[in-house]
């Protein structure tokens, strides 16, 4: 029987740590992010997810390591507060498939941003002001951004946090399908069904250091320790000293 | 004692007898402004775009200096561009003095420092929103300024029509450089100038009312444009 | 980048730039013809409403334009001496024989002539009514009347000196208390003396126009004292490169003929002659 092929490194840190003058937001981080995995980092307000978000993306002074796999040159990011262009819902999708790949012939753009509208359900609205959507179309719209790029990593920050329960199913479902696809998916949230839901693997983070970092099943089960435990259990206290 | 309604009737007499000079007059402002404003526009959008994202040392001076210009006066201006052009000065040769030609280079300068300013502030603004995402998207930070100034247009055309009243309102650099050549380099405000100082208040107050009501009726025009259908905003290929 | 954005933007840069160069075209076309002169005149002289009389039999006899830059006298001078004007029509025969005789200009001409006037308050408070201008001001300077001086370096200006001096008042901002200096307009000098009731000296040319009197009426005229000579000169070329000497001479030797002398004459503010040729032949 043959053993399957490991799936290939995309991106890797070591010992990487940023600051924003004075303060430390992240310290000697290392991870690793392979293709195919679901990643979730959930971790406390303040515990440095979005920093550590901004650092895989590559958009954030830091010191350490770094490495990028030639594999992972396509990467998009999803904020938790979408960013519309006050341009219809359908020249967003055709300016952000334009700035990541600037010589895609117009029609093909035309007809990648189409189809992105169709995977997210927001083919009806194309030529609405993005900003007239509701959150939830917002968000979808996000998505739909960065899966027109195909990226080989999509970052997303909290992607639901603002959502309402509704909305949150459908960004949900829509990650499922993603992730189903094969893409990578890297991303923080506050929801721990959430996290249990949809990720391969859950990174603990706690005061700007990665704490855990394990796989769904044994994060959620057996493997959490010591600040993670209480993390899961809800019964972390704030410290007066740190 | 001259009343309002003496005024008013005055400036609608002017106006009803469509005088050709009058015409000229207001025609050759709006010739002068608007091509100040129009240099402006591309060299202060591109500036405040710049300056915007841009790092280096000294920058900080660069910003401080622009926001002084804001308060250039303009018979500064006018005087600094007439040494320029002036047959004694080092551009005589160009035979550009007392032409409209320097009316719109000295107004340009008067526009300029605005459009920079105000630019620079709307561009930093909605960077501090948006910057995040499009560079995410991938662009380069000037190319994120520029988004930003598509993005934030309604604000670049308010900021072009103060750029555009500062120039249509001032009179001491026109003077100056243009020497208020009847028929040639006499605009509105110059008439107005003139007029006061040959004690014809009425007919200088009128002059006055019907340069207002012309920005006022450009305004209209501007504001009857539709905003909420974002289409016609941008054509992106 | 060869992309279409890119290029969309180039193009509506072009489109944009060349709607500039067509406004500014006619400006720029008209400032590249050679058939004109730029003079240097004062503003009572172009508030006098002559110009717009006299330039264009001028251009009718000889094709050519004449942009007239009004400013106070001595300005004007300044004028020509940067070379930015190419003939020089002003009065203020000392300061225009100065200038020609420091090499500035070519030759002065004596043009026309036209008076100065003394006006103030109806009432005359000071009692300076009559045609003895020296004796008016004597007896103005002794009263608590206020007194608008131009102060602006104009002829008038260099005029009204001149008939203090001859009073026997080498500054009378000192020795008048009532005297006030404006450095503005003979318009707004008239202004402020109608506003204030103060007496102002005036040329005939201005106060025939001027619309605000109020109250004030001539108090002191046709003394030959108060004959304002005007003086046409060209600009020296040796000194400015540039000067449109030869199209400068044409309007000089134009005004001084019996054509110019005549449209001179010709000119009229309410039925009344303003301008007095005497260009010697």
């Amino acid at each position: 029987m043959t053993t399957p092929a490991p799936p290939r490194e995309l991106l890797a840190l070591h010992g990487a740590s940023v600051s924003f003058g004075a303060v430390d937001a992240l310290r000697d981080a290392n991870l690793r992010v392979h293709a195919g995995d679901v990643v979730a980092i959930v971790g406390a307000n303040g515990s440095g997810k979005t920093t550590l978000l901004r650092l895989l993306h590559g958009v954030v002074a830091y010191s350490g390591r770094r490495e990028v796999a030639a594999a992972a040159g396509v990467q998009a990011m999803v904020f938790q507060r979408p960013f519309l262009l006050r341009l219809s819902v359908w020249n967003n999708l055709r300016l952000a498939l334009w700035l990541a790949h600037r010589h895609m012939p117009r029609q093909e753009r035309g007809e990648r941003a189409m189809q992105a509208l169709r995977r997210v359900g927001l083919a009806t609205l194309r030529d609405r002001p993005a900003r007239s959507l509701s959150g939830g179309e917002q968000q979808r719209l996000a998505l739909a951004r960065g899966w027109a790029v195909r990226p080989d990593i999509l970052f997303l920050d909290e992607p639901t946090a603002n959502l309402d329960p509704s909305a949150k199913k459908e960004v949900e479902s829509l990650l499922a399908g993603f992730a189903a696809e094969g893409m990578t998916l890297v991303m923080s949230t506050h929801n721990l069904g959430q996290a249990k839901r949809l990720a391969t693997r859950v990174v603990y983070m706690d005061g700007g250091r990665i704490d855990t970092d394990l796989p769904t099943e044994a994060f959620f089960n057996t493997g959490a320790q010591g600040r993670a435990d209480l993390f899961l259990k809800g019964r972390l206290t704030w410290a007066i000293d740190v | 004692m001259t009343t309002f309604t003496d005024i008013l009737a005055t400036a609608f007499g002017l106006v009803a007898g469509a005088d050709a000079s009058l015409v000229r007059t207001v025609a050759l402002s709006f010739a002068v402004s608007g091509s100040a404003c129009f240099f402006a526009a591309w060299l202060g959008l591109a500036a405040g775009a710049w300056l915007a994202v841009a790092r280096f040392r000294g920058r900080r001076v660069v910003l401080l200096a622009l926001d002084t210009l804001l308060a250039l006066p303009s018979v500064v201006a006018g005087l600094a561009v007439y040494l320029l052009l002036s047959r004694s000065g080092p551009l005589g040769s160009w035979g550009l003095l007392y032409t409209p030609t320097a009316m719109v280079i000295v107004q340009t300068m008067l526009a300029l420092p605005i459009v920079a300013a105000l630019a620079r502030q709307v561009v930093a603004d909605a960077l501090r929103d948006g910057g995040d995402q499009l560079r995410s998207l991938g662009a380069g930070p000037l190319l994120c300024a520029l988004l930003m100034l598509l993005h934030e247009r309604w604000a670049v055309v308010t900021l072009l029509l103060i750029a555009f009243g500062r120039a249509i309102a001032e009179v001491g650099a026109v003077m100056i450089v243009g020497g208020n050549i009847a028929g040639f380099t006499r605009v509105m405000t110059t008439t107005i100038a003139l007029e006061t100082s040959k004690g014809d208040l009425p007919l200088a107050l009128a002059l006055g009312f019907i340069l207002l009501a012309v920005v006022a009726l450009l305004n209209i025009v501007i504001a009857l444009v539709p905003r909420s259908n974002e289409l016609h905003a941008a054509q992106l290929p | 980048m060869g992309d279409r954005r890119v290029k969309g933007a180039a193009r509506r840069a072009v489109w944009g730039l060349a709607c500039a160069a067509a406004l500014l075209l006619p400006a720029l076309a008209a400032s590249a013809q050679d058939r004109f002169i730029t003079m240097a005149s004062t503003t009572s002289t172009e508030q006098s409403g002559l110009f717009p009389y006299l330039l264009p039999a001028f251009k009718k006899a000889t094709g050519i334009d004449v942009h007239v830059v009004a400013v106070g006298t001595g300005q004007a001078l300044d004028m020509g001496r940067r070379g930015d004007a190419d003939v020089l029509f002003v009065h203020d025969k000392a300061a225009e024989e100065k200038f020609v005789a420091e090499g500035w200009g070519l030759q002065r001409r004596d043009v026309m002539y036209n008076d100065f006037i003394l006006v103030g308050a109806s009432g005359d408070p000071a009692h300076v009514r009559g045609n003895d201008i020296v004796a008016a001001l004597t007896r103005l300077a002794a009263s608590p009347a206020s007194f608008i001086s131009r102060g602006d370096k104009s002829g008038t200006n260099a005029a009204e000196l001149r008939y203090w001096k001859a009073a026997g008042i080498d500054a009378p901002a000192s020795r008048m208390a009532g005297y006030k200096e404006c450095g503005c307009g003979m318009g707004p000098a008239l202004n402020i003396a109608s506003s204030t009731g103060a007496y102002v000296l005036s040329d005939r040319g201005t106060w025939l126009s001027f619309r605000n009197r109020g109250d004030l009426v001539v108090l002191v005229e046709g003394d030959r004292k108060l004959f304002n000579q005007y003086g046409v000169i060209v600009v020296n070329p040796a000194r400015h490169p540039q000067t449109k000497t030869a199209l400068a001479q044409a309007f000089a030797d134009w005004v001084v003929s019996p054509d110019g002398q005549a449209t001179v004459a010709a000119y009229r503010i309410g039925g009344q002659q303003l301008f007095f040729p005497n260009a010697s032949p």
